[in-house]
């Protein structure tokens, strides 16, 4: 299915964060950070290293916890003290890490189905059944019984996207999912991912890969230090002469690795 | 050859009483190597994750047993702890008279100390990206800890815990000393009965021997049946 990319008013709201603080060893990392994915967007977060992207990332799903702020999910308020409540957020906000964190003495098929089965309460059967068919999703049904030591990292990543694509998220965040991979394998991720988009995913997603989300993102979220400081469609923002902190930034990165972004 | 055949030939007329000391051996070591195994795991994820107060009182535990010689144990135990324990009505149920049962106790409080040191090097060996992957898709910290940590960390705990149990085997000879009727204390007797020390404390350090090998190899064998394809850390 096609979504279609023109602004709805009335998509509803799946995850809105307000005015989240976040300290790491006695720093400011995330200053008053507010953000809000309506269903179907897809946002991607840029800006320098320590720029607080991946705190940010890791905050919109718990795994930190914020000093102060708040969190909805659906528009319901999430009370971060309260572990079930973590849980099921953490359920309902895929996370993909960078250097994928698949779990190393599991075979393909087991690391997307053990979360259906501890979490979930599954059968094993049903377990299964569910982690071939995200397996297939993103291309490796052929590979179900390999361990991850026997996966190239392109193939790990797509195992660790179908992994938080079994939990039926809500919401999927990704912290630069292409950055530890060799250049070569990188095409097989982002097809995977614009394969998402394309279904309706809503997405936030950290990443280096410019000229790839400017034609995936309906928004740019600029941040530095701690702070989104510029957000808004990438093609306003990458304009010619927008003079915008994003696209000094961007055309940074494109001198660096040249036609790729 | 025939030298040989006379140097043991006093151990044949005592062999089932040597071995019936084996068997005590063999239960000693088993219960001991259990419960070290029973207190060790729960205590390694305790060092590593549990809250500051239980991580402490898990140190101690660890600095006392690895600091106080087996033999001292045995004696602070089965004459000291346990004789006074025993004293109480309530606890009068328990064995605690018994040598068997204070030799076990003490030998597997001992190598729990050590299984803790060893499991908790392996925990902290997994790395901590996959416990941050679990709770990313809704475990819990128990949850990740049981079914993501602890399969990756036993494995990688095999070939020390197979150390532990070679110390542990050679550390039960000690039990001795308190009365326990295990194969050095069998063997012992019958050396002392025959006026034969050699032959009989030759045979037992052979019995000890076979044992170690044979542990070592059946654990040798459940590492690599246990071992993660294409894994090498």
């Amino acid at each position: 299915m096609q979504t279609d990319q023109t602004i709805d008013k009335n998509k509803p709201r799946v995850l809105e964060a307000r005015k989240i603080v976040k300290e790491l060893g006695g720093s400011r990392v995330l200053d008053q950070v507010d953000l809000i994915l309506d269903r179907g967007d897809i946002k991607v977060l840029i800006g320098p290293s320590g720029s607080g992207k991946s705190t940010l990332l890791q905050c919109l799903n718990l795994l930190h916890i914020p000093e102060s702020g708040e969190l909805y999910l659906d528009s319901r308020p999430i009370n971060f003290r309260k572990k079930s409540e973590l849980y099921l957020l953490r359920q309902k906000v895929g996370m993909i890490f960078q250097e994928f964190n698949l779990f190393d003495h599991l075979t393909a098929r087991q690391n997307v189905a053990i979360a259906l089965r501890k979490v979930k309460k599954q059968s094993k059967k049903m377990a299964e059944q569910r982690a071939e068919l995200e397996l297939s999703r993103v291309g490796l049904s052929d590979k179900v019984d390999l361990y991850p030591a026997q996966l190239s990292g392109g193939q790990k990543q797509r195992v660790s996207i179908a992994r938080a694509l079994a939990m039926d998220p809500e919401v999927l965040l990704l912290d630069e999912p292409t950055s530890a991979l060799d250049p070569e394998l990188i095409s097989e991720v982002l097809v995977v991912i614009r394969d998402l988009a394309k279904e309706g995913m809503t997405m936030l997603m950290a990443t280096h890969q410019i000229s790839f989300s400017a034609s995936l993102a309906h928004e740019f979220v600029f941040m530095e230090a701690g702070r989104i400081t510029e957000q808004g469609a990438p093609n306003v923002l990458l304009a010619e002469g927008a003079g915008s902190r994003t696209l000094d930034f961007c055309s940074k990165i494109s001198e660096m690795t040249g036609a790729q972004a | 050859m025939q030298e040989i055949v006379n140097f043991f030939s006093p151990i044949a007329g005592s062999l089932p009483f040597v071995f019936s000391g084996l068997w005590v051996t063999l239960v000693l070591v088993a219960g001991a190597m259990g419960l070290g195994l029973a207190l060790g795991i729960p205590f390694a994820v305790i060092r590593v994750y549990g809250p500051a107060p239980a991580r402490w009182a898990v140190a101690a535990y660890v600095w006392f047993f690895r600091g106080v010689p087996v033999l001292v144990l045995f004696y602070l135990f089965y004459f000291g702890l346990l004789a006074w324990l025993g004293q109480m009505a309530l606890l009068s149920l328990l064995p605690l008279n018994n040598a068997f049962f204070a030799a076990a106790l003490v030998l597997g409080m001992a190598t729990g100390a050590y299984q803790t040191q060893i499991f908790k090097g392996a925990i902290l060996s997994v790395s901590q990206e996959q416990l941050k992957a679990a709770r990313s898709l809704g475990m819990s910290d128990f949850q990740a800890i049981v079914s993501i940590v602890l399969p990756q960390a036993l494995r990688f705990s095999i070939p020390a815990w197979s150390n532990e149990y070679s110390i542990v085997l050679k550390d039960s000879a000690l039990a001795y000393v308190i009365g326990v009727a295990e194969l050095m204390s069998r063997t012992r007797s019958v050396a002392a009965i025959t006026h034969k020390p050699l032959p009989f404390t030759l045979f037992a350090g052979l019995i000890f021997f076979l044992l170690t090998w044979a542990g070592v190899r059946a654990l040798k064998r459940l590492e690599q049946k246990v071992r993660i394809k294409g894994y090498t850390q």
